[in-house]
């Protein structure tokens, strides 16, 4: 195994760069980062649609919210795969057509991060806001979403961890990201079949977990911060020192 | 492009294909929800348990196993995992139909760690305190159990797990990677085989939003039948 | 300065505020007291438009003020509201709650906004906390604060929701404190409490409510001492002696 790990940890890790695209865990990473980031602000878009009073917002995007997530990525990588190129006239390369849905499916599952996030805050935050003489927008703008952001974010971590297990999918079409790196190794060492996919499974599993601890540890410093319930004991500050913004 | 042509999935080879991928489709998602359940209940149950080896144990099967993609899980049991075994076992393996054996390991696997923390949350959702009104009430362990927290336990946990579910019946789509001719198998085939494979395309995404919108209907009249009653 | 012309409001089937007429003049300090239910928080929260009505008026400076086309903004500009849960924003120090109406909604100069708050929060004996987060305060000095920032814009009239019932028991002095300040000077306050004595000693008069009506307006002494709906009779009753009811 030990020369296994020798012989092809750059090939593993980027693929053939320079003399051919980015591959390998490199990809990876990128590719998920890449859609995570275009997903968020429409993730944005439709978390507050769906908590819009107004039903011609809220109701065609739930409608879609279900669509896309009833039916399996591969089958939207698929769609945009096969038909994509028919209507925009040219070829897409497997790296755009994974971002594209990985953009899209991320996106609806951002958007309803968000709409846990806004309705996670406590409505008389809301109502506080309102009955100051903000109106809508301010009071969203200044008051409810940047409680929401704050803590939405282990769960935006845990989005980033699904994206990266989810670009494993572009294996099936031919984009040379980790797992598909991982196959093309083991056909030309052929004989070791386990170590190659189990250290294919580590790299993922360092990944994942190493960024699943970041979001759990986010979670337990926020925990912290919390505004607690009303009638406390006197005099009792919450913790303490170090609350800066 | 060339127009939509019901007739293509009604009758024919390509309308055989694809209702046998259906068929794969429902079958390995049956299977390996009737497998997975058990062991994640015994999964949840390790990590429930007063013993700090057994919770290390559950934590870690459920950690190791979330944290790696399923293709992957797939691709280590179609390919890496027969590589242990005597060379015999491992021909008559392949020469039998090993890709659906492998896919549904694979699959219940995975999805029994998702599966195991939905249980165990669930659980916990219920106060401590409700097992100690319990036990202080003079019923014993496995009666407190019974008749107050996982009665409680149960309404709560009943929703994630059939989104798990509806989870679930999306990711076998993935055994086509190791060449299991489920549904995505199929319509692929019949792409490459055609012209014609915006129907199979269609065939195919009905069939999985069928699936999950039942299975959504299905949770949300739960909810309704048997609402989580809390204080 | 408000006016209330037969209002009426229902939940569902639920009738919640039934046939309430009554009028709080410029200065007046009225408590509205009651069992929980009564509708007193409803009736408060329909001022400054918390709640929407189903039938009647209601008249702020004149003017109807539950009418489609009301500017809500500059309404609830002019109305202070303190809530029982203090609602302060956990992410914003205690200066900038008191500065983000004034700065967003009333358009001051932060330089500005922050010198009036400081002042009130002065007023309100605060003033060494403005940079203290909301977490980091008792619930008597978050109320406190909360006043401040009601007080921000320099509302002609105060609302006030059950503003100590969240509060142990030894922090509610110091916001009825706070309280007492502003009816000193002058200020229109409209008040739901629990906490009779402070009613006595403040209120220009009591109104109480049962089941969404208005069925006693008088003096405080006169309310407290010869009640005479039968129903006020019981609640003072079960107040002032809890376990002296057999049936």
């Amino acid at each position: 195994m030990i020369e296994l790990i020798q012989t092809y940890w750059v090939y593993f890790l980027i693929g053939q760069y320079p003399q051919g695209p980015l591959g390998g865990v490199a990809a990876t990473v990128l590719l998920a980062a890449l859609a995570l980031v275009l997903a968020m602000p429409v993730g944005l878009a439709l978390g507050l649609a769906r908590v819009s009073s107004i039903a011609a917002l809220r109701r065609p995007v739930t409608v879609i919210a279900y669509v896309i997530r009833g039916i399996p990525l591969l089958l939207m990588v698929f769609w945009i795969y096969f038909y994509l190129p028919t209507v925009t006239g040219h070829k897409t390369d497997q790296f755009t057509t994974m971002l594209i849905a990985l953009v899209v499916f991320d996106g609806v599952y951002l958007g309803e991060i968000v709409r846990a996030g806004i309705q996670g805050v406590p409505r008389g935050q809301y109502e506080a806001a309102r009955a100051l003489g903000l109106g809508h927008g301010k009071a969203m703008r200044r008051v409810i979403l940047p409680q929401a952001l704050r803590s939405m974010l282990p769960s935006l971590v845990n989005q980033f961890v699904s994206t990266i297990k989810a670009t494993s999918l572009g294996y099936i079409i031919g984009l040379t990201e980790a797992s598909f790196i991982a196959t093309q190794i083991n056909s030309q060492v052929f004989v070791h079949p386990t170590a190659v996919y189990l250290l294919l499974s580590l790299m993922y599993f360092v990944l994942c977990f190493g960024l699943s601890r970041v979001a759990l540890m986010i979670e337990r410093r926020q925990a912290r911060r919390d505004l607690p319930r009303p009638a406390r004991s006197p005099g009792s500050p919450t913790a303490s020192s170090a609350l800066n913004a | 492009m060339p127009g939509f042509d019901l007739q293509l999935l009604l009758h024919g080879q390509y309308h055989d294909w694809l209702v046998a991928g259906l068929l794969v489709s429902l079958k390995l998602a049956g299977l390996t929800i009737a497998c997975a359940l058990p062991l994640a209940i015994a999964i949840a149950l390790l990590r429930l348990s007063p013993h700090r080896a057994l919770q290390w144990l559950g934590a870690t099967y459920v950690e190791v196993i979330r944290n790696v993609p399923l293709i992957a899980h797939l691709l280590f049991w179609y390919f890496g995992a027969p590589e242990l075994l005597p060379d015999k076992l491992k021909e008559r393996l392949y020469a039998g139909n090993f890709e659906f054996v492998a896919a549904a390991i694979g699959l219940t696997l995975y999805a029994a760690a998702f599966m195991a923390e939905n249980i165990r949350s669930g659980i916990r959702a219920i106060p401590a305190v409700q097992f100690e009104a319990a036990r202080a009430l003079g019923l014993g362990f496995v009666a407190a159990m019974r008749r107050v927290v996982l009665p409680q336990a149960l309404r709560v946990t009943v929703p994630p797990l059939l989104s798990q579910v509806i989870i679930l019946w999306n990711d076998t789509s993935i055994a086509t990677v190791i060449g299991v001719g489920e549904m995505m198998y199929q319509a692929a085939r019949v792409e490459s085989a055609a012209f014609h494979s915006v129907e199979a395309f269609a065939f195919v995404t009905v069939a999985y939003l069928a699936g999950s919108l039942a299975l959504t209907a299905a949770a949300t009249w739960i909810h309704r039948r048997w609402p989580v009653r809390t204080l | 300065m408000i006016r209330f012309n037969q209002v009426n409001k229902w939940y569902g089937e639920y009738h919640a505020l039934v046939d309430i007429d009554e009028t709080v003049a410029k200065g007046e300090v009225v408590v509205v007291c009651g069992p929980s239910g009564s509708g007193k928080s409803t009736l408060i929260r329909t001022v400054n438009r918390l709640e929407a009505i189903d039938s009647g008026t209601i008249a702020f400076e004149g003017e109807d003020i539950h009418r489609p086309g009301v500017d809500l903004n500059r309404l609830r500009s002019r109305i202070g509201f303190v809530f029982q849960q203090f609602n302060l924003f956990p992410h914003l120090t205690v200066l900038q709650n008191c500065t983000l109406a004034p700065i967003e909604v009333g358009g001051a100069r932060p330089a500005q906004a922050h010198e009036k708050a400081m002042a009130l929060l002065d007023r309100v004996g605060l003033a060494h906390k403005a940079n203290a987060w909301p977490a980091e305060l008792s619930g008597g000095q978050q109320q406190r604060v909360a006043i401040a920032r009601a007080l921000a814009m320099e509302p002609p009239l105060m609302l006030f929701d059950e503003p100590t019932s969240a509060l142990d028991p030894e922090m509610v002095g110091e916001v009825l404190l706070v309280m007492q300040g502003l009816v000193r000077d002058g200020m229109t306050l409209v008040i739901v409490t629990h906490e009779m004595g402070f009613a006595r000693d403040v209120a220009h008069r009591v109104l109480f409510m049962d089941q969404g009506r208005i069925l006693e307006r008088a003096e405080p002494h006169e309310f407290f001492e010869h009640p005479k709906h039968p129903r006020a009779q019981q609640f003072l009753a079960d107040i002032r002696t809890p376990f002296a009811r057999t049936a």
